[in-house]
């Protein structure tokens, strides 16, 4: 068709028609180009695990979602505890977060940073017990010791930690254990009870070594996970996973074929080979 | 089968006793003088801190220390510390250490007490010393010149600081902030021993069955000796009992079987509760051969008041119709009154009713000094008959939350854990029974328990006060820098040990001052009448450490006085000064501490000291060659009217003339020359010695002149010439070279050996030597000469006033419930403790230095009960106003966390400076032991 | 002869709400104040009346995430306030890029950059509507609000408010791509919250109006104006100006010399106009 129109005027005589669908492929190309480089910008700016929100935040994704960037609840805070991510922080931009080795949240038992959250991104009901703001119940994150680097591991009487714990006794707890080398000391060992620590921070920004011995990760990050279809025998509270427990079909390398598919298979020749 | 298991212990610690002289003289300590090709070079010291008194090892680098590890051959830690002892080494480089003299001037470079602090040399700083302590002197006398000084002194320091004041000065007024922290249990000691620190050991700790903790945060306060009974409980926790016995709830608790609260004071009547149990109730239990030949009972006044100001005294005056009188306000006579005329008390009134008072009766004080006298067991029977269990429960239980049944339930199984037979029981304590208006008095009632039960000087087996300074007994107690001692148990006030002193230091018999009166409570008070007009603060923070801290500092800043801070860095001592001279640290000098088990422990110089910062005994050797004999020795009138003798002939005949300098004297004498520097052997070579042999920093000195040093050995001088004193009286110290061998030695060190248990016949080659003496079959032997003879008496007083000596005897004393002078009431209705915290040491000028201790606690919180809180409308973090009569702190409200008091009582830390609890606190103090009770006094809270 | 009051008088009103905002945001988190707490994405006034940016609720919606009532109350008097006083009065009057946009396009008068890149503009003012519809499928996809994430306008304020770490080096492009590349970049043709409020301004009721009879074709107006397109009608027209796109910045107003153009209510203009 086109071997028709001379060239001269193939540049001229487009259509109007045309020439509108061009602008629109046009601008729908560039859209797409800028629209992948959008995507791809946010989704790194996003892609921070290592960052502790606020009392009451939403879980990562929904959060991301839900914060407005507005800063009400930094406003809120009285310590000083929260801040927004600025541009170089590496962080996502705009929405609150914590560092504890700076400054810890110091658990409010009025919790003032979350009832100020404008679109529910600080969640009032996953910091209430019964209808009451309870900040014990918040989950920030889970203290991590690493037993090489903590001095109480060494026999060393510090236990700062411990004492820094706003719960201390259910958060934190003490194991005691005998020195063999001295014969006549204890180990006091702080040990982190992630069913009662709330993340709050205040043990890595006790504790006395040089880069913290016990610090805070987003449970996600810090925790590993039992499978639903295990119910612990012992613990009656541990049946509280049931209701999330379903039947799951299991696929291995030896099963993923269907079963008459494997039984006609070549298998059976390599069983008298 | 847990027995065979501490017999085992018993052998293996007997084993290490008697091993410990001269046995480990690590390999790495000998082969450490030529590891420096390594680049750094290890050395043992002591830790700076508590009393526990830890061996630690320092790594030198480029002459500055870098590190430091837990000595594994100590025996008290085996390698380990706590948090502050971790960090000893970098305690001395915080950046705003001291480092040459200041001086407040005008801009004319004149002294002005108005003026800001400017440097100047130590010429110059020496200079404005002499002037204002001669003016002093003029104007008051040897009263005139005061010092506080310490119980973190190096032993050594605190011999150099005593002979000069008590010997040149002829002031007695040098006390130690020991004062605020041992004194009662030092008075306890005296009176029931007839001679000061304790009988036991740490290794009671490996070999008892119950540790019962009066008053003591040992979790806290003594981490190291915590964990030893830890690890006790975990070897035997069938049979092994802790008790915590506390005002409020603190991490003591988190390893006891049982935590007994209890009504700030009661303890009183909890130890006569226990006593009353084992005479009523379990008879049986009292070892009555024991007691028959070990044990009197005594009895003193009741009626001493509470070592607060008493009426008539200047700053006292005049008395206005408002109430208030002198410098105090009408708030705060409402609680000195009490020291006046004190009305009995619905609470007390029981248990003075055998001294014949009922509740109502005002009861008139009046000092009564330490005076007491024998009575007979009856009498103490009749003594005890009020304390059942009824009304001692009733006045003790301090959780107004917990029922009157669980805490009688509680009182029982302790007293029956004590009278239980074959139960080894140690009772440790600290400031929760020395910081107290009847210090004195519990101390001696924990002995009187043990001591029915034959529980004390055992292996396993005493009643333990643990002491706070890494050297309140090595150098506040042993050396005696209080104002009423001189070296090893002696006192002013006898006559005798001032002329065996007097021999001693070869000064003119009739040179020592025989009235010691100037606590360091009184300093202060003396200051703020106008009497003491000179003052220097050694290795103390005075001005942050005493109660009612206000009319102290007022005084300091505004009276026409002089008051110098020697100090690392600036504290709030140092801020209210006229002149501050800047301090070596701790390893920036030869010295050596003693601690709580009587260890004594030497470290060697590992630094040169920061900037121009010289040691205090430096500063006393430079300020006593600014004074001569006829500057000093001449007559004078006691305020009381004493005369001192002029002593200036006196002195010649002991070949001194009026221009002899008292550095020739004290210091640089013939005995002190003998002790040569020899940097070429043991343990002098290879280390520093600033104050013998100056240094390389070339500081230019008191007179002008680069500092070279003293030229001889001045540290060895200064610890033998001391230890002359105590050896062959039941003190002996082995020579100054053979600590720098081994990781301490437990007085009396005896043909080389250490004593585990003092008293105990088996243990104590002078308890062994009195009984053979007596020719008494007896296991035990008191053999403290103090006190040593009473009149006889009853409750009310003496009877017979013919003294009956009672050789080798200790006493049990009869000394009833009082509340303290200042309790809760409908305007100041909580109770205030304050303490320290793990984390820091004392006021912090230390330990707020180093980032991550101030990081882990970087300011005092008021900790308080979620229901105090709430019905005063705070919450947690608020910041709420304490305020007593005598002042007010804001602070950040703690209802979470390590500190859980009960309703009605707040904690407050003293650390902190930005804090400053004690101008809330009260300065009442035991009236015996003078120490002051910094752990009760009434407040009010409120939003801030 | 005009005052100088005259001619500066509305670019006087704006800068101090503009700056005024800011300054109770910045006195709120540093000071306590409560006169108005948060930021331009979402705020509270005297901690009773809440307002929340509606292009951030929209694309929260897009993006999946459940509104809160406190957000949608937020948007309701946001947007209403702005169906008032004209959709984009927003951009002359409250936010903080227009300072910046406004001295580049000052410094590009100036220095004579608009003579060497010519009255032509080599791009297209719909660029914002195009972005703005890729924000909300971007937030559709990638479960986020896509724009709150890069958008300069948030650095700023909340930089302002809250610290601004790296966020000035943003403000900074914007800033030297309207001084040397394209003469009102950011805010004529690019800004997806502008492009917003101009579709929400196409029914707001504040209204520039102009008096043809009045004009006297100075085209100083023109000049002025940062979305000039909107004022096809000068000197030909007695209309109100009716596009979404007008700011409301009031400059045409005030360089005026000749009473031809003036604020008004949108209904009333009409009827004059159904008057005619």
């Amino acid at each position: 068709m086109s071997e028709n129109i001379p060239n001269s005027k193939k540049k001229s005589a487009l259509s109007d028609r045309r020439k509108f669908i061009l602008t629109m492929a046009r601008g729908v190309g560039i859209a797409a180009m800028g629209g992948f480089v959008w995507s791809a910008f946010v989704d790194e700016v996003t892609a921070s695990q290592l960052l502790l929100r606020p009392p009451g935040a939403l879980v990562e994704d929904d959060f991301l979602k839900t914060c407005i960037k507005c800063g009400l609840c930094v406003e809120a805070c009285p310590y000083d505890t929260l801040v927004l991510a600025k541009p170089g922080d590496h962080k996502p931009l705009g929405t609150p977060y914590f560092t504890p080795r700076e400054v810890p949240c110091y658990m409010c038992p009025d919790i003032p940073c979350v009832p100020v959250c404008p679109t529910g991104a600080l969640d009032t009901s996953s910091v209430s017990t019964d209808g009451v703001l309870d900040i014990n119940s918040a989950d920030m994150g889970l203290a991590v010791v690493d037993e090489d680097s903590c001095i109480a591991f060494w026999g060393i009487q510090c236990d700062a930690c411990y004492r820094a714990c706003p719960i201390l006794g259910q958060a934190i707890t003490i194991e005691y254990q005998k020195n063999e080398r001295t014969g006549k000391h204890a180990f006091m060992k702080p040990i982190v009870h992630a069913d009662a620590c709330t993340g709050c921070g205040m043990c890595e920004r006790a504790c006395v070594t040089e880069k913290p011995a016990i610090y805070i990760l987003p449970r996600e990050v810090a925790q590993g996970k039992a499978g639903n279809y295990y119910i612990k025998g012992w613990d009656k509270k541990d049946e509280a996973r049931l209701k999330d427990a379903k039947a799951i079909k299991t696929t291995t390398e030896i099963s993923k074929q269907s079963a008459s598919d494997k039984l006609n298979s070549d298998l059976l020749e390599d069983l008298y080979e | 089968m847990s027995l065979s298991r501490r017999e085992f212990l018993k052998s293996s610690a007997a084993a290490s006793a008697a091993a410990a002289i001269g046995m480990n003289v690590p390999a790495e300590l000998e082969a450490n003088a030529s590891a420096a090709e390594n680049g750094w070079r290890w050395d043992k010291a002591a830790c700076r801190f508590c009393g526990t008194g830890c061996g630690i090892m320092m790594a030198t680098k480029n002459g500055k220390i870098v590190a430091v590890k837990g000595d594994p051959a100590a025996p008290v830690n085996r390698g380990l510390n706590c948090i502050k002892g971790y960090f000893n080494a970098k305690i001395m480089y915080g950046a705003d250490r001291l480092t040459k003299p200041l001086l407040r001037m005008n801009n004319k470079g004149e002294f002005d007490k108005h003026g800001k602090f400017a440097e100047i040399s130590w010429e110059r700083a020496f200079d404005e010393m002499e002037l204002n302590i001669r003016k002093a002197l003029k104007a008051s006398g040897p009263e005139g010149v005061a010092v506080f000084a310490s119980g973190q002194y190096t032993i050594m320091e605190g011999y150099a600081a005593q002979k000069m004041m008590k010997g040149g000065f002829r002031s007695n007024a040098i006390d130690p902030n020991a004062r605020h922290c041992m004194a009662s249990a030092v008075v306890g000691f005296y009176q029931t021993f007839g001679i000061d620190e304790p009988s036991g050991c740490y290794d009671d700790i490996e070999l008892t069955d119950t540790v019962v903790s009066w008053g003591s945060n040992m979790a806290e306060m003594h981490p190291i000796l915590w964990s030893r009974v830890t690890d006790r409980k975990l070897t035997d926790p069938d049979r092994v009992r802790v008790i915590n016995m506390s005002t409020y709830r603190h991490r003591t608790s988190d390893l006891a079987d049982i935590e007994i609260i209890f009504t700030p004071n009661t303890d009183l009547a909890m130890w006569n509760y226990i006593a009353r149990e084992i005479v009523y109730n379990n008879p049986d239990a009292i070892d009555w051969d024991f007691l028959k030949t070990n044990i009197i009972f005594a009895a003193s006044p009741v009626n001493m008041g509470y070592g607060m100001r008493r009426a008539g005294e200047k700053s006292m005056t005049p008395v206005r119709p408002d109430g208030s009188a002198g410098k105090y306000s009408a708030k705060e006579m409402e609680t000195i009154n009490h020291e006046m005329v004190h009305k009995v008390s619905a609470a007390e009134a029981p248990a003075l009713e055998p001294y014949g008072y009922k509740e109502g009766d005002d009861m008139v004080n009046k000092p009564a000094g330490l005076k007491h006298w024998e009575i007979s067991f009856e009498e103490y029977k009749k003594f005890l008959a009020p304390y059942t269990l009824d009304y001692v429960a009733k006045i003790s239980k301090g959780d107004p939350d917990e029922s009157l049944e669980s805490f009688k339930k509680k009182l029982q199984t302790l007293a029956d854990l004590y009278i239980e037979k074959g139960r080894k029981v140690v009772s440790f304590w600290t400031m929760g029974m020395n910081q107290h208006t009847r210090g004195t008095w519990v101390n001696t009632l924990s002995y009187n328990v043990h001591f029915m039960l034959n529980k004390q000087a055992l292996p396993g087996s005493g009643a333990f006060s643990l002491t706070g300074q890494p050297s309140a007994c090595g150098t506040a107690r042993e050396v005696g820098t209080f104002c009423h001692r001189l070296p090893a148990d002696m006192m002013v006030k006898n006559p005798h040990h001032r002329k065996h002193t007097e021999n001693r230091w070869k000064i003119p018999e009739g040179t020592l001052n025989p009235v010691g009166n100037q606590h360091i409570m009184k300093i202060h008070r003396d200051i703020e009448d106008g009497l003491v007009k000179f003052a220097w603060v050694n290795v103390c923070n005075a001005y942050q450490d005493s109660a009612s801290a206000k009319h102290w500092i007022k005084a300091a800043r505004e009276l026409d006085n002089f008051i110098v801070t020697s100090d690392g860095y600036p504290g709030i001592s140092a801020m209210v000064s006229d002149m501050v001279l800047p301090s070596a640290m701790i390893y920036e000098k030869w010295g050596a501490y003693g601690n709580a088990e009587r260890r004594s422990q030497h470290w060697r110089q590992q630094v040169l000291p920061v900037g121009d910062a010289m040691s205090d005994t430096w500063q006393w050797m430079e300020l006593s060659k600014r004074f001569t004999v006829k500057d000093l020795w001449g007559p004078y009138t006691l305020r009381n009217g004493k005369k001192l003798a002029d002593v200036r002939k006196a002195a010649q005949a002991l070949g001194y003339n009026d221009d002899t300098t008292m550095y020739e004297i004290l210091y640089a004498n013939k005995e002190a020359k003998s002790y040569k520097i020899d940097l070429n052997s043991f343990p002098q070579k290879g280390y520093d010695n600033s104050d013998c042999s100056g240094d390389s920093r070339n500081v230019i000195g008191g007179d002008g002149k680069v500092a070279k040093g003293c030229g001889f050995m001045v540290h060895e001088y200064l610890w033998e010439e001391y230890a002359s004193f105590g050896r062959g009286h039941g003190h002996d110290l082995a020579p100054f070279v053979t600590y720098h061998k081994v990781r301490g030695l437990k007085w009396p060190v005896v043909d080389g050996k250490e004593t585990p248990w003092r008293f105990n016949v088996k243990y104590d080659p002078y308890a062994a030597k009195a009984v053979a003496k007596s020719g008494s079959k007896s296991t035990h032997a008191f053999y403290g000469p103090l006190a040593k003879a009473l009149p006889q008496g009853n409750l009310l007083g003496i009877t017979d006033k013919n003294k009956k000596p009672l050789t080798d005897k200790a006493k049990i004393f009869a000394r009833p419930y009082m509340d303290p002078p200042e309790v809760p009431d409908a305007e100041y209705d909580t109770w205030l403790a304050t303490g320290r915290v793990l984390e820091h040491w004392h006021s912090g000028t230390m330990t707020m230095r180093v980032p991550e201790l101030f990081r882990a606690v970087p300011e005092a919180l008021c900790y308080m009960n979620p229901k105090t809180a709430e019905e005063k409308g705070l919450k947690q973090g608020d910041l709420c106003w304490v305020e007593s009569r005598r002042g007010r702190v804001k602070a950040h409200v703690e209802t979470r966390g390590r500190n859980r008091p009960p309703r009605g009582l707040v904690f407050v830390p003293w650390f902190d400076e930005k804090v400053f609890i004690n101008k809330v606190c009260l300065d009442a103090t035991c009236p015996q032991s003078k120490q002051t009770d910094y752990k009760k006094c009434a407040v009010k809270l409120y939003k801030a | 002869m005009k005052t100088l009051w005259n001619s500066y008088r509305y670019l006087f009103f704006r800068r101090f709400t503009q700056i005024g905002l800011l300054v109770l945001y910045f006195g709120a988190n540093a000071w306590g104040w409560t006169i108005l707490q948060g930021n331009l994405s979402s705020s509270i006034i005297m901690k009773t009346i809440p307002m929340s940016d509606p292009y951030a609720a929209l694309q929260m919606l897009a993006a999946g995430a459940l509104m809160a009532t406190n957000l949608l109350i937020g948007v309701a008097v946001v947007t209403a306030f702005y169906f008032i006083v004209g959709g984009r009065a927003f951009c002359s009057w409250v936010c903080p890029i227009n300072m910046v946009t406004d001295l580049a396009n000052y410094l590009r008068e100036v220095i004579g950059m608009n003579k060497i890149t010519g009255i032509k503009q080599p791009a297209s003012r719909k660029i914002r509507y195009w972005v703005l519809g890729l924000s909300l499928v971007i937030s559709a996809i990638m479960g986020v609000t896509a724009f709150e994430f890069i958008s300069p306008i948030s650095m700023l304020h909340r930089g302002i408010v809250f610290g601004i770490g790296f966020g000035w080096a943003a403000v900074l492009i914007i800033f030297l791509f309207d001084l040397f590349v394209l003469k009102n970049g950011w805010c004529g043709h690019i800004c997806p919250l502008g492009g917003f409020y101009s579709i929400l301004g196409k029914f707001s009721l504040i209204r520039v109006k102009h008096l043809e009879e009045n004009c006297t074709l100075c085209m100083k107006c023109k000049v002025v104006c940062p979305e000039n397109q909107v004022l096809y009608m000068i000197g030909k027209e007695s209309l109100p100006v009716l596009s979404g796109e007008c700011t409301n910045c009031a400059r045409c107003i005030e360089v005026c010399d000749d009473d031809a153009l003036n604020f008004s209510i949108r209904s009333m203009a009409q009827n004059k106009k159904m008057g005619e």
